[in-house]
């Protein structure tokens, strides 16, 4: 799986302190939504923010991708959040980057690796934690609120689920976690430590991610979104729809079904839906 | 007995006035170089003294006539008294006997002007400094008086040999203190401290161009000094005292605390933490090292109501201004909250007899603050990105810039290549409040039959935000895309409603290589009417006001256009008490309304009371920040309205008027394609 741009920083422990986590943060080049101009990727700059709101921690950046003019203005701004290196593994246009981030993460030991979910350049499937989890073996998180606390090889986490609830969970380290919209805002990017900062480079082989290669790439269309007829009359009605839980019941919960059984049912799913005719 | 002691009181003065001065250069020097030509300098600055400043000073008859007595007074006093009584010149044989007449004249003169200084603290009013201040008026007096007295026997009124020892004794001590506080004081920090510095700051002022000159009229630099980018040692701002150029800080000494400034703040006068005349004290005790407990006058306003304490802050010319965010409350030598309450609407650099530039200064403390610590406050980060991002500060999709003018059928730039007038339209595009006062001026335009063509999507916010934000990289990223899209076109003029674009158009692009005509629309309309190609009704609504752009006035110092256009309406403006270059800023600049600085009220609700006050039922201005700030006000007692649209109503039409000039408009472009 091709996934171009995505980047990591590790964070060295402090000898001092009673070991501190070592927290590394993986950084991708960000598109603005509008105007498609390279900048910080909004969720990976909220992990940046999220690790350096670890007291301890002395978070580092790690990108691996295709180095140009634009991708060097989208890290600087990781950079300017008070950085003054990030590491770069670079690569060639359209590899695949698994490879080097997981290569470099095993060489790099880090307890905690923090990284957006999904990039917003490149395929964009968010698939890439859950490959360099699987690649390193190591637990994966998703969707953090909050890195309450790290101690003795353990961390406790907030996670965020729909509608504001938090699900607190111990995860034992090391271990990737992601975080998306629902974590803190990225703090501003400053000029001055943004243009001073500097790309230590770690070479690693490019591998080509053949299958990207032949597929077709084309701007995604908005998905059409489910109207919401409203029918309430009064006020209290109107308030009630807008704060009531989205309508279960209509799903079904398949356990300990096999694959196949699975299979089905999803693509009866699909077909009751309109998706697959 | 006093032949022996005056000289060695005056020359031990002098002396220890030498050794204060090198002190005090030194402490300037600390500053960053700022190269000026200093004979040149030096030579211009009696007339700088005698002709600007004064003309700042004399707004205040009273005080500007005490000055020149006082001061005037005293100079020649001093000269005269280090001739007779340092030199023994004053024998009362030959042209001695002048100089005595004279010295008596002098010091005479001084201790009247003395009198009303001491007079005007009777009791101080809230803007003055007390402290040492409340002690200069007797100074003054035992100066002039003691030299008025030991001078008497010189000319022979008196025998030399008058009264005892003891008397001559007293005598020179009244004379010592006297040259203590005017010679001696003025280099080691007294309040004297402002002539010595004050005449040297109008000599080595980092903007000359301010000063007038013998061939031309006032001269105007307001500007924004640009930051040298490409040099990655120089530093982003000012982080530290030291920081500064070396004329800066020497500006700051020169202050006076006459408190004209803190009377004209709009901030201070919202109970917002900042009072220009006690940032620029911050920065002297920045500058000198230690902490701000000597300050006597007004502190900052602390928005819980009343003032912050003063003596808890303090600094030195190596230590940060600003303490850092993360360094658990700690202070510094100000507080970020007082840097981003000021609107840089100018009023303080406009009142300050001494040219201060307190809105340099600020600009550069913030400039440190988001390039350096990426901390501008509230909405301001979001802002920067936004202009980083999409060109505008709201954060809007770029391609929609143009889309207020679907029904309007403007020329575009792109498809005609030239225009008598580019219509700059600035970020009010996007606003539907100022997009009513872009119809109102198309329409004025079209009538007037001006050749104009618009940028459309192609134009870009100006930069002004961004740059008062202190983020100057995002500005000069900004002019230089705007000057070079701006250099595919062939125009005469730039027309625009947006005082922020014009300002920043006319006098912050030329420092990256954008020179241009530019105008504000109402000096354009103003031109239109003048020239008789606009045809206007009578004003038939009610009592009307001005309210001055300070941007537009002060910065520009376009005050006339904008009335020669109500009065051609036939509108009688009811002016307001602050007008003119005392205007009262709406609040919108500078990005306040951004970093929105919590105060006991809001500026633009004191403004609409002025408006109030007059009685008039209808505010006018020439700025969208204006209009935004001034129609925010609840329970407004007048309509705000921009000139173009109050002209535009007045153009003379058929009934139809709307459908006639579109068709005129029509059948027009149908004969240019």
């Amino acid at each position: 799986m091709p996934h171009d741009a995505n980047s990591q920083t590790s964070a060295r422990a402090q000898p001092h302190g009673g070991g501190q986590p070592s927290v590394a943060v993986l950084i991708s080049m960000g598109r603005h939504p509008l105007t498609g101009r390279a900048r910080r990727a909004d969720q990976d700059a909220r992990a940046v923010e999220m690790a350096l709101s670890l007291s301890d921690a002395r978070p580092r950046l790690l990108h691996a991708g295709h180095f140009d003019q634009d991708s060097e203005a989208a890290l600087r701004g990781y950079l300017g959040m008070g950085f003054d290196a990030l590491e770069l593994i670079e690569q060639e246009s359209g590899a695949d980057v698994i490879a080097a981030l997981s290569d470099r993460l095993r060489e790099t030991a880090p307890q905690l690796v923090l990284t957006g979910a999904r990039a917003e350049n490149g395929e964009g499937s968010g698939l890439l934690p859950y490959l360099l989890a699987d690649a390193l073996g190591w637990p994966i998180v998703t969707s953090l609120a909050s890195i309450e606390r790290i101690e003795r090889g353990e961390a406790t986490l907030l996670q965020a689920l729909p509608r504001g609830q938090r699900r607190r969970l111990r995860v034992r380290l090391p271990a990737i976690v992601t975080v998306d919209s629902s974590a803190p805002a990225a703090r501003q990017s400053a000029f001055g430590p943004a243009r001073r900062g500097v790309f230590e480079r770690v070479a690693h082989a490019s591998v080509q991610d053949a299958a990207f290669a032949k597929w077709d790439v084309q701007p995604a269309r908005k998905r059409p979104k489910r109207l919401k007829i409203v029918k309430a009359t009064s006020a209290r009605d109107r308030f009630k729809a807008a704060a009531a839980k989205a309508e279960g019941g209509g799903g079904q919960i398949l356990a300990d079904v096999t694959p196949e059984q699975g299979a089905e049912a999803i693509f009866k799913l699909l077909q009751e839906e309109g998706v697959l005719r | 007995m006093l032949d022996i002691l005056l000289p060695i009181l005056i020359f031990s003065a002098l002396a220890l006035a030498a050794i204060g001065a090198l002190r005090r250069v030194r402490l300037w020097r600390q500053g960053r170089p700022s190269p000026v030509p200093i004979a040149k300098s030096l030579a211009a600055m009696p007339r700088r003294y005698l002709v600007d400043l004064h003309h700042v000073v004399a707004r205040d008859k009273y005080i500007s006539n005490t000055h020149v007595a006082t001061a005037g007074g005293f100079v020649a006093a001093a000269v005269l008294m280090i001739l007779v009584h340092g030199l023994g010149l004053g024998a009362s044989e030959g042209l001695g006997g002048v100089l005595g007449w004279l010295l008596l004249v002098a010091s005479a003169c001084m201790f009247v002007g003395s009198l009303f200084v001491a007079k005007r603290r009777r009791p101080p009013p809230p803007r003055l400094s007390k402290g040492p201040w409340m002690r200069l008026p007797k100074s003054l007096m035992a100066f002039s008086l003691g030299v008025f007295v030991i001078t008497l026997p010189s000319v022979g009124v008196l025998p030399a040999d008058l009264g005892s020892w003891v008397l001559a004794l007293v005598l020179a001590g009244i004379v010592a203190w006297g040259l203590a506080e005017m010679v001696f004081g003025m280099t080691w920090g007294g309040p004297m401290k402002h002539a010595f510095a004050g005449a040297l700051h109008l000599a080595f002022h980092r903007r000359p161009e301010r000063f007038s000159t013998q061939e031309g009229g006032p001269g105007r630099s307001t500007g924004l000094k640009a930051l040298d980018l490409d040099d990655e040692r120089a530093p982003l701002g000012v982080g530290a005292p030291r920081d500064f150029t070396w004329n800066q800080l020497l500006g700051f000494d020169a202050c006076v605390q006459c408190g004209r400034c803190e009377a004209a703040c709009p901030a201070f006068a919202a109970g917002q933490p900042l009072n220009p005349k006690k940032l620029i004290q911050d920065m002297v005790v920045g500058m000198v090292g230690g902490s701000d407990a000597h300050y006597a006058g007004s502190p900052y306003p602390a928005p819980e109501g009343g003032y912050k304490p003063v003596g808890e802050h303090g600094g030195d010319p190596h230590g940060p201004i600003v303490a850092h965010p993360f360094a658990n409350g700690g202070t510094a030598l100000v507080d970020a909250e007082t840097l981003w309450s000021c609107t840089t609407c100018r009023a303080c650099v406009e009142e300050c007899p001494m040219m201060i530039e307190h809105v340099d200064a600020i600009v550069d403390m913030r400039r440190f603050l988001t390039l350096e610590r990426g901390n501008t406050p509230n909405k301001g980060g979001e802002v920067l990105d936004n202009l980083i991002a999409t060109d505008n500060p709201g954060g809007f999709d770029p391609g929609s810039r143009f889309n207020w003018a679907a029904d309007q059928n403007l020329p575009l730039m792109a498809d005609r290549q030239e225009a008598d007038v580019l219509l700059w339209l600035g970020d009010g595009a996007f606003d539907m409040r100022n997009q009513r006062t872009l119809r109102a001026l198309v329409k004025v335009l079209r009538a007037a039959e001006v050749d104009f063509a618009v940028l459309g999507n192609e134009e870009r916010d100006s930069g002004d935000v961004a740059r008062r934000l202190g983020d100057e990289a995002t500005f000069q990223s900004l002019a230089r895309r705007n000057i070079a899209t701006l250099s595919r076109y062939r125009f005469t003029h730039i027309v625009t409603c947006d005082p922020h674009s014009f300002h920043v158009l006319k006098n912050e692009y030329g420092a990256l290589g954008g020179h241009y005509s530019v105008f504000h629309h109402s000096t354009y309309i103003a031109e239109l009417f003048d020239s008789g190609r606009l045809n206007l009704k009578a004003w038939k609504g009610g009592s009307v006001t001005y309210h001055d752009p300070c941007y537009l006035g002060r910065y520009n110092g376009e005050y006339e256009a904008p009335r020669r256009v109500l009065q051609a309406l036939g509108i009688e403006v009811k002016e307001m008490a602050r007008s003119g270059y005392r205007s009262r800023c709406c609040g919108g600049g500078g990005g306040a309304p951004i970093t929105d600085v919590p105060g006991k009220r809001r500026i633009p609700d004191m403004r609409m009371e002025d408006v109030n006050e007059t009685g008039a039922e209808l505010v006018a201005v020439g700025c969208p920040q204006c209009t935004a700030m001034l129609e925010g006000v609840v329970n407004a007692s007048a309509e705000v309205r921009d000139i173009a649209e109050l002209v535009a109503e007045a153009l003379n039409e058929d009934s139809a008027q709307d459908r006639a000039s579109r068709r005129a408009q029509q059948s027009e472009e149908a004969l240019v394609s």
